[in-house]
């Protein structure tokens, strides 16, 4: 349960982008995570319901769009969408696979109001 | 009043990725090579680690970062074994991150030869935070059961060793050494398995010398 500690690290970024955009306020944060990410989405959001009180991002909504593990096979060239972390491919069996995506933990875009 | 949308594309861990690249760099600069361990509680990082003490103490300098959530119990016991320890108590966080190892940087010797950070008891949160490691290690224990890399797969496909623990205990247990094996290499194909007994002194020899052939390798990149 380290949501909390990522969401922190959100706000350090938040402040900072609505200072450099000398905004008033944060209305929508959304963010990309990774099936692979190591967090807990449900959890992210009620950190972030906690962290906001009080700061620029008081009245935002959190978006949080997952994103499945993606790997494609080195071999046969096969790209997979994984729904568990097996690292063979259905394919053709190897082992030799790259993540394309869905170990991301990334803040998308934000909302300002200026 | 006028609303404006702005793309960030930036990582949460962004700024622990930096701290992290930055550490790495002068412990290699330096020639250390550092270890991060990663395991649930009591899978034997500190045994492992007083193990490892003995065994490399007459030809190399090491030294112990010990994470935990309260005490200096672990740090204790490094510095038992005339090993120098610092001890990070994180006071309730469930993981190091790469800030709270760049603040002992200026006490760490730059004569080391190999620096291990022992990470809190938890297979999970500790498993997104790169500390600087150059080989990050998980422990399974056998008593914790032989399906583990499957359940907690972030811990395994993060790593570049796995180490299992306990093995002298493995006839009085359904513990499926093959099996374990088996799933952790469906997660992880590139991990290096070291299979350990502290208690019987097998299996550690390989490991050292993983790690001193590592050393050198980091060494001769920097000759």
């Amino acid at each position: 349960m380290h949501e909390l500690s990522i969401i922190a690290s959100l706000f350090e970024i938040l402040e900072e982008k609505a200072k450099e955009q000398k905004a008033k306020k944060i209305v929508s944060v959304k963010l990309k995570v990774g099936a692979l990410s190591g967090v807990v989405p449900e959890f992210l959001k009620t950190s972030f319901d906690i962290y906001k009180k009080e700061t620029i991002a008081s009245g935002a909504e959190l978006e949080i769009e997952e994103v499945p593990l993606k790997v494609q096979c080195q071999k046969c060239g096969a790209e997979i969408t994984k729904d568990d972390f097996i690292f063979i491919c259905e394919k053709c069996a190897s082992r030799e696979l790259k993540t394309l995506s869905g170990t991301e933990l990334l803040l998308e875009k934000i909302e300002l109001e200026l | 009043m006028s609303k404006k949308e702005i793309l960030v594309l930036e990582e949460l861990l962004g700024s622990n990725k930096k701290i992290a690249a930055e550490i790495r760099k002068k412990l290699e600069e330096k020639g250390i090579l550092t270890i991060n361990l990663l395991s649930s509680p009591g899978a034997g990082k500190t045994t492992l680690l007083e193990k490892m003490a003995e065994k490399l103490k007459a030809d190399y300098r090491m030294a112990v970062i010990e994470g935990d959530i309260e005490t200096e119990k672990d740090a204790e016991r490094i510095r038992a074994k005339g090993i120098p320890a610092w001890q990070i108590i994180t006071g309730g966080a469930c993981h190091l991150e790469a800030k709270m190892v760049g603040k002992l940087f200026p006490e760490i010797p730059a004569d080391l030869d190999f620096l291990f950070i022992e990470n809190i008891g938890n297979l999970v949160c500790p498993a997104s935070y790169d500390l600087g490691e150059n080989i990050r290690c998980v422990l399974l224990s056998t008593p914790e059961g032989d399906d583990k890399p499957k359940k907690y797969p972030k811990a395994f496909t993060t790593s570049d060793c796995l180490i299992i623990t306990k093995s002298d205990l493995m006839p009085v247990l359904p513990f499926d050494l093959e099996y374990a094996c088996k799933e952790a290499l469906e997660v992880n194909p590139n991990l290096k398995i070291f299979v350990t007994s502290a208690l019987k002194e097998t299996g550690i020899d390989e490991w050292v010398e993983h790690l001193v052939s590592a050393l050198h390798e980091l060494r001769q990149k920097n000759a």
